[in-house]
């Protein structure tokens, strides 16, 4: 547990002292249009092989964090202005999306955002854009993802908008996929769709972990279910990190079952609610 | 009969021309939201340097690839130089720009060759084709054929570049989300200044071929008030639209300047198709191909 220990220079700790480390965002500070300030100091580290989960209500931050990392900011007139972010030791904060998808991270953004008007085949075909590889590798890589994704094979030539949700959910993932990418950042995969089929996708997410060794970082609102699949949480609360540790211990961790469960009835959370909370009780982290 | 269906096929074979200019609006429309007002002027500009090289003595081939080289360039320069300093921009602010890129071609065009009109040979000629006439009677132009033909060949291959490349994959992602393109690594500005210049490339076998019909003259600059009633009646984002739309637009024109223009006087060709255009535009405002959105979430 040495490792553990200079692990608490840097807080908050981890469970990346038992692991190799392979992403580590530090105290990052991102502004939205010059003035909005969203982030304010947030710090996470994911290890080799883990699914991390961040959680937190509607406009914590999360997506914000997300596309800091895959430095789909800019693109929003978003900037990290302070705080640096390292993939597998080397800083990654200036580089472009291009750049780190090639290098193995890719980001599954909130809402899908599937091509519509592509068929689903076609989609995860633009998911290997990165890669100049042969046309037998590219077969391979689509057989790849349809192990994972059967629904995926059977749709393979509709057009991915008249896919169900579930459905297209499964076509996003499958194309970050096909980048090969070591890490995905994997933004509310529940939204929108059935608990069923909400389990169906996280059962894939698991074993795209155990069997391809792909590391997830998750921001989800269904907080009960993300860490039922995870190792490990962040709980971001108006853009700090509030709390965070092993995925157990904070399901059973009294303050975080009030909170979401006891906002689990009104369906999902608007910023209203979140405010109320606030006056009720506060974190501390 | 004869005469109608000698007519139609006119129209039909010149509105061909039209979907040309229209084609080269609707990529970069497509691709990256800006309307190119000067599309026309990228044609005219394509046509004198063309012409230029050809009266200075040089191989049509020699002549060709070099046209195409200034055209990639522009189409490159424009996007880093005028387009991505506007990135996240209103859409009106790129319109201007656009607007702006309009004059400075022009102005570039006319400075570096000069404003006279130029004839343009490219050895096909504008004669009745023999055996069609000597079968049914009928005067097609070999050169109207000859057009047909060629935007044919480039329009298909278009599509097979759209449909079946990496990057004519990545062109389509780029114009459904960008942000998505941008989340899978689709690096947008790399996209865009494709874009630029295959529509550089559509514009020079458009002012080649007009420029060998009209002449080469400033007057080539307008084709881009003409491609816009193509594009209402087409949809400003589908490429068969562009196609369907200048053949509809070619057609009607021809049609209405011989059955309707001795009615009311004459000289309807020109403003027919705007007329056409605004009934449309009441009926259908997508347009006949606007792709329709997909509202499932
Ligand atoms: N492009 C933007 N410009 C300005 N402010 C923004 C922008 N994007 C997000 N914000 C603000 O930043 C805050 C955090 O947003 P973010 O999308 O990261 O939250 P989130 O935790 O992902 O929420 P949700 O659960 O609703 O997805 C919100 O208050 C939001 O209004
Ligand atoms: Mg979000």
């Amino acid at each position: 547990m040495s490792a553990a220990a200079t692990a608490t220079a840097s807080p908050p700790t981890t469970d990346a002292a038992t692991a190799t480390k392979v992403l580590s965002v530090n105290n990052i500070e991102v502004i939205y249009d010059h003035v909005i300030l969203v982030l304010k100091g947030v710090s996470l580290e994911v290890a080799e092989g883990r699914i991390v989960a961040l959680l937190g209500a509607n406009g914590a931050g999360k997506s914000t964090t997300l596309k800091s990392i895959s430095n789909l900011l800019s693109a929003e007139r978003g900037e990290v202005t302070k705080g640096t972010i390292e993939f597998r030791g080397k800083r990654v904060d200036r580089l472009t999306t291009n750049e780190l998808v090639r290098m193995g991270v890719c980001q599954v953004m909130e809402g899908r955002h599937c091509f519509q008007h592509l068929t689903v085949e076609e989609n995860l075909l633009t998911g290997a854009y990165t890669r100049k590889i042969s046309r037998g590798d590219l077969a391979e890589a689509l057989e790849r993802v349809y192990h994972y994704f059967p629904r995926l094979k059977q749709r393979r030539s509709s057009q991915s908008g008249y896919t169900s949700g579930g459905e297209q959910q499964m076509t996003a993932i499958g194309r970050a996929l096909m980048a090969k990418p070591s890490m995905i950042l994997l933004d509310e995969p529940s939204m929108g769709l059935a608990p069923q089929i909400v389990e169906e996708i996280f059962e894939i997410v698991r074993d795209l972990n155990t069997k391809e060794r792909v590391s997830f970082l998750l921001a989800e609102q269904n907080t009960m279910v993300a860490l039922r699949y995870a190792n490990y949480g962040y709980i971001l609360e108006n853009g700090r990190v509030v709390m965070d540790g092993d995925a157990k211990g904070l399901a059973s961790n009294e303050d975080v079952k009030e909170f979401y469960l006891g906002l689990s009835t009104a369906g999902r959370k608007s910023f209203r609610d979140v405010k109320h909370y606030r006056r009720r009780k506060r974190w501390l982290a | 009969m004869s005469f109608f269906f000698e007519v139609l096929i006119g129209g039909l074979l010149s509105g061909v021309m039209y979907s040309l200019v229209a084609l080269g609006f609707v990529l970069i429309y497509k691709a990256s939201g800006v309307f190119n007002f000067a599309q026309g002027a990228m044609v005219f500009l394509a046509a004198l340097t063309f012409v230029g090289l050809r009266e200075m003595g040089i191989d049509f081939w020699i002549a060709f690839v070099i046209t195409l080289g200034v055209m990639v360039v522009l189409g490159l320069l424009t996007e880093r130089i005028v387009l991505r300093p506007l990135v996240n921009q209103p859409q009106i602010t790129l319109f201007m720009a656009t607007i702006g890129l309009t004059f400075v071609i022009e102005g570039v065009a006319q400075l570096v060759w000069d404003s006279q009109p130029h004839n343009l040979d490219l050895g096909i000629q504008d004669v009745p084709l023999p055996w069609i006439s000597d079968s049914t009677g009928m005067n097609i132009s070999t050169f109207d054929i000859t057009a047909a033909g060629i935007a044919a060949v480039l329009v298909t291959s278009l599509a097979l570049f759209f449909s079946r490349t990496r990057i004519g994959r990545a062109l389509r992602a780029v114009a459904d989300d960008h942000q998505a393109a941008l989340a899978v690594g689709i690096p947008l500005q790399h996209i865009w200044g494709i874009v630029w210049a295959v529509a550089g490339f559509v514009a020079l076998v458009a002012g080649m071929l007009w420029g060998a019909r009209n002449g080469v003259q400033f007057s080539l600059t307008f084709l881009a008030l003409k491609a816009l009633p193509v594009l209402i009646l087409g949809g400003f984002e589908s490429v068969p639209g562009a196609i369907v739309g200048g053949l509809i637009i070619g057609a009607a024109e021809k049609l209405a300047e011989v059955y309707i223009g001795p009615m009311v006087g004459g000289g309807i060709e020109g403003w027919f198709p705007y007329v056409l255009a605004l009934l449309f535009l009441l009926v259908r405002p997508e347009g006949l191909f606007g792709e329709k959105h997909i509202d499932r979430v």
